[in-house]
C-alpha cells in the first residue's frame, strides 16, 4: 500500500514536471533503466522459452489442428470441382432434380478421381455419407464404371442407385462443395440445412447434443456441488488437526490419484451393483426388499459417484491449503465479540477459504466437463457425457463433427470461465 | 556436469546406439495391432511364437489398438508415419480404410497359400468373407447369453423371442450401446425373415419398427460398451441375459466355469481378419508372415485357444481340442451345424452407410 | 491458601488452575481480583502462564480448577460469546474480508443493534482512535499502527465494562508502540472501562498499568502499582524482571530489623534493607538500581563503599553507562548522568563507589 502509494506520487511528479528525468550522463532515466533490466528480462524470458515451446508443441497446435479440423472441408470441392460448377445454377429448393449436365460433370469428376487418387474417392464417400445416410453406397456403385459411362447418365445412375433420383444428396454437393464447412457446428448444436438453405432444427429423434451439453454442464454441477460438500467439512477437520494427523487424512483423500483406473472401476461396482455390497448390507438389515435393489452404477448415479470420488482432492486440496492458513484467532475474535458459534462460522470463518472454493470449484468442474473414461465404464447410458460423443466421432465416422463438438465445448468452457471471472474475480482464485 | 561424467554418457549412449543399429539390420521387428486380452493371447499361441521359433530374428510386437483402429490408421497415414505393421480390424472399418486408400489392396490367390487341399483361396475362404483389402480369420458371432441360475429349471429361454419376452424371462438385459446387432435382432424377434432384416433396416419404416420392439424391453436394459463388461454383468447377477462376443462367453462359461448358456438362434455371424497398412514399412515381411500365417492349418490352430471359428474350409475339420481344457472345440464354434441353424450375417455394407445416422438415433433413444 | 472474599471485585480469579497435558501445571492456583475501571497488566516472560488466565477470563481456554467471576458471577460454564467481553489479539483479527466499519458493525449487528445507532456508535468509537476517515477500507490496506487502532475500536465499540488485550503492539516499531501506549492509557481513562492488558514488555506496564500482576512459572511473583513493583521489588525475579538491577549474590551475615549485612563471595560485605531473606545464614541476591548508585561519596552519607574499576563506558546522551567491576561482579552498572559538572572517567580508571542500605534490597537467592 505505502509503495502504491509512493509510486503514484512519483507519477504524479514526473507527469507534472516539465524536465525530463536524466541519469548522470545524460541519458533519458527510463532509456538507462530499460537497458538496465533487459538482460534480467532476456533471462527471465530464457526460463520461460521451454515451457512456451512445449505448450505450443502439445497444446496450442493440438488445439489448432482440432478447430481447423472442424471447419476442414475439402473432400467435395477438390474431388468433385465440375459437378460443383456445373451445380451453381441449381435451385436446390425446388423439388426437382439437377440436370443431365451435373450427373455428366459427376461422371466426369469421379472417372478422374479414380485414375489420380483412390483415396480420395473413399475419403469423398465418407465426408457425403457424414450428411446424407447411404451416400456411401451411392457413390460406390457409380465410381467403379465412371470411365466406361456414356451419356445419357442421369437415368443410369438413378439406376445404380435410387439416391441418385432424389435431391437431398445434390443438395449437399452444392451447399458443401466449398473449402470450408459450418455443417458440423450446426449439426453439434442439433441443427440443419432445411432443402432452401435456411437453418432449422433437426428431427426430435435426431437431436443429441445440446441436451448432452446440458446433461454434461448438469452433472458436473452436480459433482461439484457434492465435492464441495464432502470437502469442506473434511478440509476444515483437516485444518484444525495436526500436521501429523492432517497429512494421514490427506492420504485417504488423496488414494484415488494413486489407485489404477481399473482398481477404481472394479471397487465401485463391487460396492454400487445390484448384487454388491451397499445392495445387499441393505437388504440384510431389512432397509430395503430384496426386488428393490438400488440401481447405483451403469447409470448417472454411477458417473456421479466414481466421479465424486476422484475429484474429490482437486477441491480438498485448494481448500485445505487456504483453510491451514486462517489463523482461530478469527473465530475467536468474532465469538469474543458476541457472535454463536454457528453465526461466527458463517460470518466470518466461511467467507475467507471462498477464494480456495472458486479455485476447487473451476478445477473440478471444468475437469468434469471433460471427463471420458469413467462415464464410460460406469455411467450406462444415463451417465454419458458429451466427451463420450467426441470421442466416438473422432475416432468414428466423423472426426470433424467431434472436432466442432469439442470446439464449443471449449468455448462453453470459455465463456463460464468469462463469468466466473466477471463474478468472482480470477485474482480471488486461491491454491494455497 | 563434471567432465568425465560427460564422457561416460557419450560413449553410454555411443555404445547404444551402435546396439541399436546392429539390432535393426539384423532383426525384424513387427508391430501387430490387434484386440487384447484372450483374442490377442489366441493370435500370440496360434501365430507369433510358433513363428517366431521358426525365425528367431523376427520379433512381433502387440499392441491393443484394434478399437480405434480406422482412426488410428488414418492418423498415421495423415502424418505420414505408418508405425502399424499388420492390424487386426473388422472387415467395416476394412472397406472404409480400403476405399480411403490407406491400406493395401489384397489379390487373394496371389498372396496367400492355397487350402491344405489345394483349393485356392479365393474358394477357400468362407463365402463373402473376403474383403478388397481384407484378409479374413475368424468368423465370430455376437450372441445372447443368459445366466442359468437366474432362471428355474426347465423354463430356460431359447430364442431371440425369448430374449424380448420379458414376461415369462424377467430379469435385466445387457446390451450393446450401439444400434448393430440390437436393431437386426429386434426385426428378427418381430419376425422378419433373417435374410430380409438389412432390406426392411435401410427403411424409415423398419427403423421405427426395430425401436418400437426395443421399446418393449427398454426399461429392463442395461447397456454395456466394452466387451469385458458383458460376461462382468452376467457373472454378477446384475442382468439375467447379456449380449456377447461368443469367445468371451465361452472363456467366461469353460474357463471360468460359470453357469453361462448361449442362445444361438439368431446369432449375429461377422468375420474378423487382417489388413496390412499401405506404406508400412515392413510390407514384404508383412506379406510373408501372413502368408504362413493365414494358412489352413495356423487358422485351424487359433481355435485351440478361443471359440472362434477359421475363416478357411479347409481348416474346419482340423479344429481340435482347446489347448488347455482339452474339450472339443468344435461344438463351440459359431458354425458348427448345431449352432449355425438360424444365423443373421452382419451386413457391413449397411452398417457403414447407416451406422453414423442410425447410431445417433439409438443414443437419443437410450 | 484460604478462599479470599472477592465480594467487591469486579473480576476475580479463585484458586484457578490450568493444565493442558494433566501433567503440567500452566497456571497454578491463582488468586487475582481486579477492580473496576481498573487498568490491570499481566506482565511475564512467554510460558509464564498470562496469556492462558486472559484466555481463560475471555472463555476460550476453560480452566481445570477455580472459579473466575466476573461481577461476583462464575463465568466457568458461560461461552466466550455470551460473556461480553471486548477483546483486541494480538494479530488484531480484524476479520480481511470485511471493510473497518463492518468489522465494527459485526458486535453490534449481533447484538441486534438498530442501523441508526449503529452507524452512529461506529463512528464514534473510529472517531476515538482517529481513524474516522478509513470505515470503508479493508484491513489489508491498513498499516500496522491503523489496524491496531481498528481493532481497539472494534473490542470497545459494543461498549464493553471487560476489555481484554493480549500483547496488541507486539508488532509495532518502537515509536508507534509508545504513542499507542499512551493512546490506550487515554481511552481507559476517558471510558472508565476495566482493563485486563497482557505484556512482557515491562515499560509497556510501567506506562499504562495501574497495577501489574508479574508472573513468572504459573503464578503471580507480584502485585503492585508500577511504583512499588519499580522501587520495591519483593522477589529476585521481579526485581531482574522490572527495569535495570546490579545483582549481588551472597550470605546473611547478621540480621538487625528491618536491616542485614551479607558477605558476599569476594568477602566484601554490604548492608541491605532485610526484604525477603530467611534469616542469618541464608542465601540471598541482593538488588540495586543502577540510578542509585554514587560516584564518589563518603561513608557519612552512604553505607556501602567500594572501590571499582571501570570496564565500559557507552555514551547515552542524557547519561552515560558505566560498567565496571564492583565486589567481584563484572555487570556492575552505573548511570552517571551527562550534566555539565559530570566527571571524565576513563576505561581502567579505579573509583569510589557508594549506595545508601535502604536503596539495596536482599531478596530470595532464586
Amino acid at each position: 500500500m505505502a509503495q502504491a502509494d509512493a509510486s503514484m506520487e512519483l507519477d504524479n511528479r514526473s507527469g507534472g514536471s516539465v524536465e525530463k528525468m536524466v541519469t548522470a550522463d545524460g541519458l533519458p532515466l527510463k532509456t538507462s533503466l530499460r537497458r538496465a533490466e533487459r538482460r534480467s528480462k532476456l533471462f527471465a524470458f530464457a526460463l520461460v522459452a521451454p515451457l512456451l515451446g512445449f505448450l505450443l508443441i502439445v497444446f496450442i497446435f493440438p488445439m489448432a489442428q482440432m478447430m481447423w479440423r472442424s471447419v476442414d472441408n475439402p473432400q467435395i470441392i477438390n474431388t468433385l470441382p465440375r459437378t460443383v460448377e456445373a451445380l451453381e445454377a441449381w435451385n436446390p429448393s425446388a423439388e426437382e432434380l439437377p440436370p443431365e449436365e451435373a450427373y455428366a460433370a459427376l461422371n466426369a469428376d469421379l472417372a478422374e478421381g479414380l485414375e489420380r487418387d483412390r483415396g480420395a474417392i473413399g475419403r469423398l464417400q465418407g465426408r457425403l455419407n457424414n450428411d446424407v445416410s447411404g451416400a456411401r453406397a451411392a457413390v460406390r456403385s457409380v465410381a467403379g464404371q465412371a470411365g466406361d459411362r456414356s451419356e445419357p447418365f442421369k437415368d443410369k445412375f438413378i439406376e445404380a442407385n435410387a439416391l441418385w433420383g432424389e435431391p437431398a444428396i445434390w443438395r449437399v454437393i452444392q451447399r458443401e462443395g466449398r473449402p470450408l464447412t459450418a455443417s458440423r457446428y450446426l449439426r453439434a448444436l442439433d441443427r440443419e440445412y432445411a432443402p432452401d438453405g435456411s437453418i432449422q432444427m433437426r428431427d426430435e429423434g435426431q437431436r443429441t447434443y445440446v441436451a448432452l451439453f446440458m446433461r454434461t454442464f448438469a452433472l458436473s454441477a452436480t459433482i461439484l456441488g457434492l465435492t464441495f460438500l464432502l470437502g469442506f467439512p473434511i478440509s476444515y477437520y483437516m485444518a484444525t488437526l495436526p500436521m501429523r494427523y492432517a497429512n494421514l487424512l490427506m492420504i485417504f483423500v488423496l488414494l484415488p490419484f494413486w489407485t489404477s483406473l481399473l482398481v477404481r472401476t472394479s471397487a465401485w461396482i463391487v460396492l454400487l451393483q445390484q448384487q454388491g455390497v451397499i445392495n445387499s448390507t441393505l437388504v440384510g438389515l431389512g432397509i430395503i426388499g430384496d426386488d428393490q435393489r438400488l440401481s447405483m452404477v451403469y447409470n448417472m448415479t454411477g458417473t456421479i459417484v466414481a466421479m465424486t470420488h476422484i475429484l474429490l482432492p482437486f477441491m480438498v486440496l485448494p481448500l485445505y491449503s487456504v483453510m491451514r492458513g486462517i489463523p482461530p484467532s478469527y473465530m475467536r475474535a468474532a465469538k469474543g465479540l458476541g457472535a454463536k458459534p454457528w453465526t461466527a462460522f458463517r460470518r466470518v470463518y466461511f467467507p475467507q477459504p471462498l477464494p480456495g472454493v472458486a479455485a476447487g470449484g473451476v478445477l473440478v468442474f471444468i475437469i468434469s466437463i471433460g471427463y471420458y473414461i469413467t462415464p464410460a465404464l460406469v455411467g450406462g447410458q444415463s451417465g454419458r457425457m458429451i466427451s463420450n460423443e467426441i470421442a466416438r466421432h473422432i475416432q468414428g465416422d466423423n472426426p470433424g463433427l467431434g472436432a466442432a463438438i469439442a470446439t464449443l465445448l471449449l468455448v462453453c468452457v470459455m465463456i463460464l470461465y468469462w463469468v466466473y471471472n466477471r463474478l468472482v474475480g480470477a485474482d480471488n482464485l486461491k491454491l494455497g | 556436469m563434471s567432465q568425465r561424467l560427460l564422457k561416460v554418457i557419450g560413449a553410454g549412449s555411443a555404445v547404444s546406439l551402435i546396439a541399436m543399429s546392429a539390432a535393426q539390420a539384423q532383426d525384424i521387428s513387427l508391430t501387430v495391432v490387434s484386440w487384447g486380452g484372450a483374442y490377442t493371447e489366441s493370435q500370440v499361441r496360434a501365430y507369433h511364437e510358433p513363428w517366431m521359433e521358426m525365425n528367431p530374428d523376427w520379433e512381433i510386437i502387440n499392441d491393443d489398438g484394434s478399437a480405434n483402429a480406422l482412426a488410428g490408421l488414418r492418423s498415421q497415414s495423415e502424418a505420414g508415419n505408418v508405425t502399424w505393421d499388420l492390424v487386426d480390424m473388422l472387415p467395416s472399418d476394412a472397406q472404409l480404410a480400403c476405399e480411403e486408400g490407406i491400406i493395401m489392396p489384397i489379390d487373394h490367390d496371389e498372396m496367400l497359400a492355397d487350402g491344405e487341399d489345394g483349393t485356392p483361396p479365393s474358394e477357400d475362404f468362407l463365402e463373402g468373407s473376403l474383403g478388397e483389402c481384407f484378409i479374413p480369420q475368424i468368423i465370430y458371432s455376437t450372441v445372447v447369453t443368459y445366466n442359468s441360475e437366474m432362471f428355474e429349471e426347465g423354463n430356460y429361454p431359447e430364442t431371440i423371442e425369448d430374449f424380448f419376452d420379458t414376461e415369462n424371462f424377467p430379469g435385466r438385459r445387457a446390451i450393446q450401446n450401439r444400434p448393430a446387432v440390437n436393431m437386426e435382432w429386434a426385426l428378427y424377434a418381430d419376425g422378419v425373415d433373417p435374410e430380409e432384416i438389412y432390406d426392411v433396416l435401410a427403411t424409415p419404416e423398419g427403423q421405427d419398427r426395430a425401436f418400437a420392439k426395443l421399446d418393449t424391453i427398454k426399461d429392463d436394459l442395461v447397456f454395456w460398451e466394452e466387451g469385458a463388461q458383458s460376461p462382468q454383468l452376467l457373472a454378477d447377477q446384475e442382468v439375467s441375459f447379456a449380449t456377447g462376443y461368443n469367445g468371451r462367453i465361452f472363456d467366461a462359461a469353460e474357463v471360468e466355469g460359470q453357469p453361462f448358456e448361449i442362445i444361438w438362434d439368431g446369432q449375429v455371424v461377422e468375420f474378423d481378419g487382417w489388413v496390412v497398412p499401405a506404406d508400412g514399412e515392413n510390407v514384404d515381411e508383412v506379406m510373408e508372415y501372413l502368408y504362413w500365417a493365414t494358412d489352413t492349418q495356423r487358422l485351424a490352430d487359433q481355435a485351440s485357444y478361443i471359440s472362434y471359428g477359421p475363416a478357411r474350409h479347409s481348416s474346419q475339420d482340423l479344429v481340435g481340442q482347446h489347448a488347455d481344457l482339452g474339450i472339443d472345440m468344435a461344438e463351440h464354434m459359431p458354425t458348427h451345424p448345431d449352432n449355425y441353424f438360424a444365423p443373421i450375417e452382419l451386413n457391413n455394407e449397411f452398417w457403414t452407410d447407416w451406422r453414423d445416422e442410425l447410431a445417433e438415433r439409438f443414443n437419443n433413444w437410450m | 491458601m484460604a478462599p479470599k472474599d472477592h465480594n467487591d471485585a469486579f473480576v476475580a480469579f479463585d484458586r484457578v488452575q490450568k493444565t493442558y497435558d494433566g501433567e503440567q501445571l500452566v497456571v497454578k492456583d491463582l488468586n487475582l481480583d481486579i477492580g473496576k475501571g481498573e487498568f490491570l497488566t499481566m506482565l511475564g516472560p512467554s510460558g509464564s502462564g498470562k496469556t492462558t488466565c486472559l484466555m481463560m477470563l475471555a472463555g476460550f481456554e476453560t480452566a481445570t480448577f477455580g472459579d473466575i467471576l466476573l461481577d461476583g458471577k462464575p463465568i466457568n460454564n458461560i461461552p466466550p460469546h455470551k460473556r461480553g467481553i471486548g477483546m483486541v489479539f494480538q494479530n488484531y483479527a480484524l476479520f480481511p474480508h470485511m471493510t473497518v466499519a463492518e468489522n465494527l458493525s459485526f458486535p453490534l449487528e449481533v447484538r441486534d443493534i438498530s442501523r441508526a445507532e449503529r452507524e452512529k456508535k461506529i463512528a464514534r468509537a473510529l472517531d476515538m482512535v482517529q481513524m474516522g476517515e478509513f470505515g470503508n477500507r479493508r484491513p489489508a490496506q491498513l498499516s500496522g499502527g491503523q489496524m491496531q487502532r481498528v481493532a481497539l475500536a472494534r473490542a470497545l465499540v459494543f461498549e464493553p465494562d471487560l476489555v481484554l488485550m493480549d500483547e496488541p503492539l507486539g508488532a509495532l516499531d518502537k515509536n508507534l508502540r509508545e504513542r499507542m501506549q499512551l493512546e490506550i492509557k487515554h481511552i481507559h481513562e476517558t471510558l472508565g472501562v476495566t482493563v485486563v492488558y497482557v505484556t512482557h514488555d515491562q515499560s509497556e506496564a510501567l506506562t499504562m498499568s495501574n497495577r501489574i500482576a508479574v508472573f513468572d512459572d504459573g503464578r503471580i511473583q507480584q502485585l503492585a502499582t508500577p511504583d512499588e513493583l519499580y522501587e520495591k521489588p519483593e522477589n529476585a525475579f521481579v526485581a531482574a524482571f522490572i527495569g535495570e538491577n546490579n545483582t549481588l549474590r551472597g550470605k546473611v551475615e547478621s540480621v538487625d530489623g528491618a536491616y542485614c549485612t551479607l558477605q558476599l563471595a569476594d568477602g566484601s560485605r554490604v548492608q541491605a534493607l532485610a526484604v525477603n531473606i530467611e534469616g542469618e545464614g541464608a542465601e540471598s541476591t541482593l538488588s540495586l538500581r543502577p540510578e542509585r548508585v554514587y560516584l564518589d561519596v563518603s561513608s557519612e552519607t552512604h553505607d556501602n563503599i567500594f572501590e571499582g574499576e571501570v570496564r565500559e563506558l557507552i555514551y547515552l546522551g542524557d547519561h552515560i553507562r558505566v560498567r565496571m567491576n564492583v565486589c567481584g561482579n563484572d555487570e556492575f552498572v552505573l548511570k552517571m548522568p551527562n550534566d555539565s559538572h559530570a566527571r571524565r572517567l576513563s576505561v581502567g580508571e579505579r573509583v569510589q563507589v557508594g549506595w545508601v542500605k535502604e536503596d539495596c534490597r536482599a531478596l530470595d537467592p532464586s
